[in-house]
């Protein structure tokens, strides 16, 4: 691929992107208006976040690609080999040895640490664009703070449901100013927004946005004082590592209602079970 | 018995090699080749080109070739492409007036200057099948006219007798840096200039709905096609180390005027109003369509009340004409969003045990 530059896009427009990133680090939340190209990968695919991700690429760089958790997802697998053919950088599975990470739905549960970089992919950014579909519109309640259709939306779901009825995408608010939409991941993985020693930048492509959430930068989840922030997941512990602490997908086994729980995060689960612990049907998968 | 999902890998590039495959088809009927594509498909080549925004004819044919003839995916390898193609600067603003017609109509009067000219249109075809294109047969010869001669603008006529709105002057700072939407975020509200690029490369399907929708009541725009050209037109740029302007090519465009309901009250005559439509390639459908979308977004101009009609909506036009945005996040949906999903299964299972514990407690 030598007919095309570092990371395939060009440097002028790298620099664009990182133009975008550094205002967007600066005003942690804020949704930055960036130029974005059209990539050689669909809107939806992850556009936002590659062109993040080839903005922040160095030839020493170690790269991690998740979709869904794990690994080896499909669009994970073709995005980690769209860099590995532009960039030539190394790869990895491991959390702990990336030092940039894209991730699409899933925040790893291995903590991350300081230098390491997050990159999420982001459909949509704007935490307030089912309450209101214009954009200009949206624009000015963020300039106001003005978030009250937000928390009004959110008592109408305890008043409905008795409970938040957000489970993915949970609105979140960045240093105390920007509510902020934490990209679809699961509820669950909300609490390791805040504080994170690690830079975490958001991307959306079609959408044209680019935002932030510095390193150790306060993020909460919105609630009510007497409706806590609950960060929910299955019941069970994993079936294969045997851990109750993380993230689980599940598993339809048969047709007559068998289902298994496993880890979301393969390279959690690989890690537990090389240092020797094992769920319930652990041999599954021998 | 669970068994991890493993070798995306190669399931991808399996999956390319079958993609190839059928592509191909039946490998005893001849392989199309590009240049066939080029001449026998032009109006496909010319959508390619126009929601791709690049005006080329062979890549436009290579991509329909590679996308299997689905227009949309090959309009997204040509912006794919051309998104890394270097920005020179930019043309002079191309004259359509001295364009080299092979095709101009007007509905607005029974002769213009210049003349009626057909040119090669489905409009008059009886659409019956023509079975013998089933055949090979000889290249079909039409008869030879002599070269036209000028065609001045049908809107010229009826500016110089004041009833049609001005054009509005030149902006030299436009003129100078055209604002283009492929290198800056889009922003609302948009001036005309960078509405009539969105539109120039939006989805044809998308502006034909919309403008039909705007002739049946949604939102009011009542237009006279003023004129319809399709023809040649040279491309000039300034070379500033020449110092003049010096044409590098030629390129097909399809121009249509409307000539649209007046406005006026008592202190200002009444006057048309204008719809633009201007697209590259032979496009009718789209440049007439582009026209009346044009036209009803200047609602607000013209003083007109907005009646809620989706096609009076800048936000709501602009924001979804572009078909290559679209179809990425619609189609975005068939990729794995187990984690989302399993997150929504746990709330509603939870959300029903809560409900049927309340039902238990009140019997």
């Amino acid at each position: 691929m030598s007919e095309y530059n570092f990371a395939y896009l060009d440097e002028g427009t790298k620099r664009m992107i990182r133009r975008a990133i550094l205002k967007a680090v600066a005003v942690p939340g804020y949704q930055v208006p960036f130029a974005s190209r059209e990539m050689p990968m669909p809107y939806g695919w992850g556009t936002g976040g590659v062109q993040v991700t080839a903005a922040c690429l160095t030839p020493a760089d170690r790269l991690k690609v998740i979709d869904q958790g794990a690994d080896d997802t499909t669009n994970a697998v073709s995005i980690r080999k769209f860099f590995q053919r532009t960039a030539g950088v190394a790869t990895t599975e491991r959390t702990a040895e990336a030092t940039l990470i894209q991730t699409r739905h899933r925040i790893p549960e291995t903590p991350l640490t300081e230098g390491q970089i997050l990159i999420y992919q982001v459909p949509i950014p704007e935490p307030l664009r089912f309450l209101e579909p214009r954009e200009t519109e949206t624009r000015r309640m963020h300039a106001l703070a003005d978030y009250g259709l937000m928390h009004v939306k959110l008592y109408e779901d305890i008043a409905r449901n008795g409970e938040i009825a957000t489970s993915y995408a949970y609105p979140v608010q960045v240093a105390g100013r920007h509510v902020m939409d934490p990209s679809p991941i699961p509820k669950f993985d909300n609490p390791k927004l805040s504080d994170s020693p690690a830079l975490q930048l958001f991307g959306a492509g079609r959408e044209q946005r680019i935002y932030a959430v510095p390193p150790h930068t306060q993020v909460i989840s919105l609630d009510f004082d007497d409706h806590p922030f609950v960060a929910s997941k299955a019941p069970h512990a994993c079936a294969l590592c045997g851990d109750d602490g993380s993230y689980l997908d599940e598993v339809i086994t048969d047709d007559a209602g068998g289902r298994m729980f496993v880890c979301s995060d393969t390279d959690h689960c690989a890690t537990r079970r090389a240092a020797g612990h094992a769920g319930t049907q652990a041999e599954a998968i021998a | 018995m669970y068994v991890a999902v493993k070798g995306g890998e190669r399931a991808i590039d399996n999956a390319h090699a079958f993609l190839a495959e059928a592509r191909r088809g039946d490998p005893s009927v001849p392989e199309l080749t590009v240049p066939q594509i080029r001449e026998q498909m032009a109006l496909a080549v010319a959508r390619v080109m126009a929601e791709g925004s690049l005006y080329d004819a062979d890549l436009a044919a290579l991509a329909i070739k590679q996308a299997r003839g689905d227009l949309i995916e090959a309009i997204f390898l040509i912006r794919a492409y051309r998104t890394t193609l270097p920005r020179f600067g930019s043309s002079h603003p191309v004259d359509t007036g001295a364009m080299a017609a092979i095709r101009r109509v007007s509905a607005t009067f029974k002769d213009v200057p210049g003349g009626q000219v057909l040119g090669p249109t489905f409009d008059y075809t009886h659409r019956l099948l023509d079975f013998a294109l089933t055949a090979e047969g000889a290249a079909p010869q039409a008869p030879k006219s002599d070269a036209l001669g000028p065609m001045p603008r049908v809107s010229e006529h009826l500016d110089r007798e004041g009833v049609i709105e001005p054009e509005p002057a030149h902006d030299p700072a436009i003129d100078a840096h055209p604002p283009d939407l492929t290198r800056e975020p889009m922003e609302l509200p948009a001036a005309r200039a960078l509405r009539l690029q969105a539109l120039a490369r939006g989805d044809e399907g998308f502006l034909l709905g919309l403008a039909y929708s705007s002739q049946r009541g949604y939102g009011r725009t009542h237009p006279f096609v003023g004129e319809l050209r399709i023809g040649e037109v040279w491309v000039e740029v300034e070379i500033p180390e020449l110092g003049l302007s010096v044409a590098i090519g030629a390129v097909t465009l399809t121009e249509c005027e409307t000539v649209n309901q007046f406005t006026g009250s008592k202190t200002q005559p009444a006057q048309f109003t204008r719809g633009y439509g201007l697209v590259m390639g032979q496009s009718e459908r789209k440049a007439i369509a582009m026209s009346l979308v044009d036209r009803a977004l200047r609602w607000a101009e013209l003083g007109e009340e907005d009646t809620g009609a989706p096609v009076q909506d800048q936000e709501f036009v602009l924001m979804h004409a572009d078909n290559i945005l679209a179809t990425g996040f619609l189609e975005h949906i068939k990729l794995p969003h187990y984690v989302d999903f399993q997150s929504e299964l746990e709330l509603v299972r939870r959300l029903r045990v809560a409900a049927m514990d309340a039902e238990e407690a009140a019997e």
